[in-house]
């Protein structure tokens, strides 16, 4: 049985009065794919931008490959890579010059050059890498962004929305991208509210409503116990 | 292990701050230095211009209905010895009328200022010392700017010397000494200035402060310069992270949140400084026309900085611009896009330009009680006041200056410290729309990322 490498306990999450997480718990194992499921506003990105380190917890237990947040959270950011929902690149740098400034955090010389050739494969622009990335179309910047993500072969990637106002073709990629990042030892970690989408990506998954989680498991056993053929039918009657 | 963890660190840091000069060193950043550059470089040809014309003589013409004469021969001289005579008729030449038509085109085309009549009977009314004799003046203005005024106030001057000329002649007439009579006593060559209760200078107080008029504007603008740049360099940077979507990805990156922030104020600062030398070097340029003309040696009459006083205003200059950066990195905070950074600008320049004026056109110890506590209570007063209390061996003002600014600046630091490593940055403030209900609970304007 694949160990886990992420366990998040009892997590709350307060935004002033506002309770966005209530006592969420779950773990990802090694090598998986697991998505947190649900509508807009049910805690997802604030569940991932507390495991990425940049939000505090309010209560609970966040431990990633062993470290524990926020005490450890230097360690978590040398071995996680987060990709915002909404994320953009510096508009005056290059697709290859923001690969290398994003790589040189991770190494120097030649490793940043392994890196960034690792981010180039991934993001796969051809000529138009070498353009400013404010010329780039949306589906052009998600997958510069993919492959700064996944160049520099994180332990756990955390994916926010990552097809989110794609087209068809570009989804698709970035689908494949993400599968295969998971053949090189990534386990990810990616929220959605496409939930036909995850069906097709994700080992596991989480249905998150109202910063708790309603149900979790397999997208096949979900559909078998809920006599559904499809998540969104598993989701309604989830959260009924 | 260690060098090679400091190596990372010092890589992770150098990334940031080339990141934040590339992003900052911009044509739309670099192009109004470049304007302000070619407009004081013109604004100098245009003084050199008004110098050459101020030198330059004036165009004249000149009707002499009087003949000669001792005081109309003195008028005559001045004028022909200071302007280039032009148009030169006496009445037998013709109709007055005529001649002033005559006089007025030909002194016209050749950009001349004025055509002077000197009046039948000029020298004689003088000679007889019951009433003032006159001449008539006819001026030509080609231009109503400020410069075009300059010819025919060099004729006007020359009108003066003449007077004054005439004056002499009539004085030295009767025997007496004529500088005597003029001025009868004299105290500029046997003056002494007690500055701030002590320190004599045998110079007069206006030779003083306009022998300080340099460094008491190009400080103020020099400090204020440096810091709006550098500052306002801060606030867009955050600006542009957030506008970007760039500051989460940011944040998780394997690089500690003070490194993140040093990088920010290095990067910074240094375009800001470099910014600020190009500016002043053209600035310089621009002011030093108008104070080359005090003969006062400062040095000479002990205003002048040591390495001590050198030294602190250097501390000083680099306190108010590390308090004033890390100010703008919590104001940057506050900054949901380029657009909303431009306006965190507003208090920075505030606080830049009360005490640069202020600092500009009075000495702190000349303000009252209120004011002291206001200039001292701005940090970026601190090496403007330096630079001055220095010049007149006042360590006091200065050195507590240093201690309050360097409280200032790591009161700041910190904050700033707690705001990147706080939810504050990616997450706005969360407000309840009615005190004491839990419902109707909404996110404020200032919530920039809408939490999920």
């Amino acid at each position: 049985m694949a160990k886990s490498v992420l366990e998040v306990k009892d997590l709350v999450k307060y935004y002033g009065p506002l309770k966005a997480v209530n006592g969420l718990s779950f773990e990802v194992k090694e090598n998986e794919i697991f998505g947190l499921i649900g509508p807009n506003g049910a805690g997802k990105t604030t569940t991932l931008r507390v495991i990425s380190t940049i939000l505090q917890i309010t209560s609970g237990l966040v431990r990633v490959f062993g470290y524990e947040l926020p005490r450890q959270a230097g360690e978590v950011r040398r071995i996680i890579s987060y990709l915002p929902e909404d994320a953009g690149a510096y508009k005056n740098m290059t697709g290859k010059v923001y690969l290398g400034f994003m790589a040189s955090f991770f190494g120097n010389g030649g490793k940043t050059r392994e890196i960034v050739q690792e981010g180039i494969k991934i993001a796969d622009l051809g000529r138009r890498i070498n353009d400013r990335v404010d010329t780039y179309s949306k589906g052009m910047m998600r997958r510069l962004l993919v492959g700064r993500a996944l160049m520099t072969d994180p332990r756990l990637a955390i994916l926010d929305e990552p097809t989110s106002g794609l087209d068809v073709i570009n989804a698709k990629e970035i689908r494949d991208i993400i599968k295969n990042a998971t053949k090189e030892g990534t386990t990810v970690l990616l929220s959605s509210h496409n939930m036909l989408e995850v069906e097709f990506l994700c080992d596991r998954i989480a249905l998150i409503d109202e910063g708790k989680i309603v149900e979790e498991g397999k997208p096949q056993e979900l559909k078998k116990k809920y006599k559904a053929s499809n998540i969104e039918e598993v989701f309604v009657e989830a959260v009924r | 292990m260690r060098n090679k963890r400091n190596e990372e660190k010092r890589g992770c840091l150098g990334s940031i701050i080339k990141k934040e000069v590339k992003e900052l060193l911009t044509w739309e950043t670099i192009l109004p230095i470049v304007m302000i550059v070619v407009i004081f470089g013109m604004m100098g040809g245009v003084y050199s211009g008004v110098e050459e014309d101020v030198e330059e003589e004036p165009i004249i013409g000149l009707i002499n209905n009087d003949g000669s004469g001792t005081y109309t021969d003195i008028l005559i001289d001045t004028l022909d010895g200071g302007a280039e005579l032009v148009y030169n008729r006496t009445d037998e030449d013709g109709d007055l009328g005529e001649l002033i038509d005559e006089g007025l085109e030909e002194v016209g085309n050749e950009g001349g200022a004025a055509l002077l009549i000197i009046p039948l009977g000029f020298n004689d009314t003088i000679a007889l010392g019951e009433e003032r004799a006159s001449i008539r003046v006819i001026w030509i203005l080609e231009g109503v700017g400020t410069f075009d005024s300059i010819p025919t106030g060099s004729v006007s001057g020359l009108l003066e010397v003449a007077r004054s000329k005439i004056t002499r002649e009539l004085v030295g007439g009767d025997g007496g000494n004529v500088d005597t009579i003029l001025a009868p006593f004299e105290y500029k060559s046997n003056e002494t200035t007690m500055i701030k209760g002590g320190n004599p200078v045998n110079a007069g107080p206006g030779d003083i402060i306009g022998a300080l008029a340099t460094q008491s504007m190009l400080i103020p603008i020099m400090i204020m310069i440096v810091i709006m740049f550098s500052g306002g360099n801060v606030i867009t940077s955050m600006g542009l992270e957030k506008e970007n979507k760039t500051l989460e990805t940011l944040l998780t990156l394997p690089v500690k949140r003070r490194s993140i922030i040093t990088g920010k104020i290095v990067g910074s600062s240094a375009v800001g400084l470099a910014m600020a030398l190009i500016y002043m070097l053209a600035y310089g340029f621009f002011m030093r026309g108008f104070y080359s003309s005090s003969d006062l040696n400062l040095e000479e009459i002990g205003l002048s900085l040591g390495i001590v006083g050198y030294l602190i205003l250097a501390i000083s200059i680099s306190l108010a611009v590390l308090g004033a950066l890390a100010l703008c990195l919590v104001l940057g905070s506050f900054a949901k896009n380029y657009k909303s950074a431009q306006m965190l600008n507003g208090p920075l320049v505030a606080l830049t330009m009360v005490p640069m004026f202020i600092t500009m056109f009075k000495d702190f110890s000349t303000l009252p009680l209120t004011g002291k506590i206001v200039l001292f209570a701005i940090p970026f007063s601190h090496p403007m006041i330096a630079s001055r209390a220095l010049l007149f061996g006042d360590y006091l003002l200065p050195l507590s200056g240093l201690a309050y600014m360097a409280f200032f600046t790591l009161v700041m630091i910190l904050i700033a410290v707690k705001i990147f490593n706080s939810d504050h940055l990616l997450v706005g403030r969360v407000k309840k729309e009615e005190e004491g209900k839990k419902r109707g609970i909404r996110f404020g304007l200032k919530s920039r990322i809408k939490p999920d």
